[in-house]
């Protein structure tokens, strides 16, 4: 009765969308392999990205892919293969008894809390934006601009933050993973 | 006429129930973290999909800021794995027992 509402391409993306996050998030949880595991958090980034494109995200959508898929995935796979932990951790036996029981009963609870808690509320409250003029946000070029707009005047000092911020990390990258060597005039140990 | 943004948000709410559930229950280092990203994909999701309904590219900046933070917290995070890996030869958190009291 729902899907008679709404367009059938729209329910399309939805469920290929579905597929693929729900796939790729459960690969992650089941894969032994490291490496097996982090080629399933792409197909789920993908889907991810999917279900921005289908929602006006569209630049959004472009940064998924290259900033997560393209950097991020690909830093887990050279730290995987750096390391040479590429072999299977054992999933079975627990450390802590319980621990998975424990932890699926809490992940349902939370779960099930919050989806009771957005559909006793109407899921969506508020009110439209003014800055947009309570029309939809507009998709492709638009899309750009209108983040572009915002990114450069209203979050101008969040923004400059950020780049304070990356370089902190990468800094703080580069000196842990270093190796330690003794300095000179210090006797080595 | 796309689908109801409810249906999203109940998308992003398994998501992040499978990410919670990995985080908790696998031990190696690495895939804690891919777990991590799991979860920040999911409350990415539910931002893109309120900027959707309520029409504010406000949602979509917070994505923005999300992605940056998470970049900057795996560069980091993936540093201190190495580090560690060094001196224990081995990724799994239940051998981190130093502090223990």
């Amino acid at each position: 009765m729902i899907a008679i509402a709404y367009a059938w391409p729209a329910i399309g993306v939805f469920v290929v969308a579905t597929l693929l996050i729900l796939g790729g998030a459960v690969g992650v949880l089941i894969y032994k392999n490291p490496v097996h595991a982090a080629l399933s958090l792409i197909l789920c980034l993908f889907g991810v990205a999917l279900a921005f494109l289908a929602q006006q995200a569209d630049f959004l959508a472009a940064v998924e892919i290259i900033v997560y898929a393209g950097a991020i995935v690909v830093l887990f796979l050279f730290v995987i293969m750096f390391l040479g932990v590429d072999r299977t951790e054992a999933l079975e036996g627990e450390p802590l008894v319980g621990q998975r029981t424990f932890a699926a009963i809490a992940v349902t609870l939370v779960v099930a809390g919050v989806v009771f808690l957005m559909a006793s509320s109407h899921w969506v409250t508020g009110v439209p934006s003014v800055s947009t003029g309570g029309t939809p946000l507009s998709a492709g070029a638009g899309n750009v601009r209108q983040i572009g707009t915002s990114l450069y005047t209203t979050y101008l000092i969040a923004f400059e933050v950020t780049a304070a911020l990356l370089i902190i990390s990468v800094v703080g990258a580069v000196n842990l993973a270093r190796k330690e060597r003794p300095r000179v005039g210090e006797s080595a140990q | 006429m796309n689908v109801p943004a409810a249906w999203y948000l109940v998308l992003a709410a398994l998501l992040f129930g499978i990410g919670a559930f990995g985080f908790l229950t696998r031990r190696s280092a690495i895939i804690m973290f891919m777990c991590i990203e799991l979860m920040l994909n999911a409350v990415n999701l539910t931002f893109v999909t309120f900027a959707r309904s309520l029409s504010d590219i406000g949602g979509q900046i917070s994505v923005f800021f999300v992605m940056v933070v998470a970049a900057a917290e795996v560069t980091v995070g993936l540093g201190i794995v190495v580090a560690i890996f060094r001196r224990r030869a081995s990724t799994s958190v239940d051998e981190l027992t130093e502090m223990k009291g």
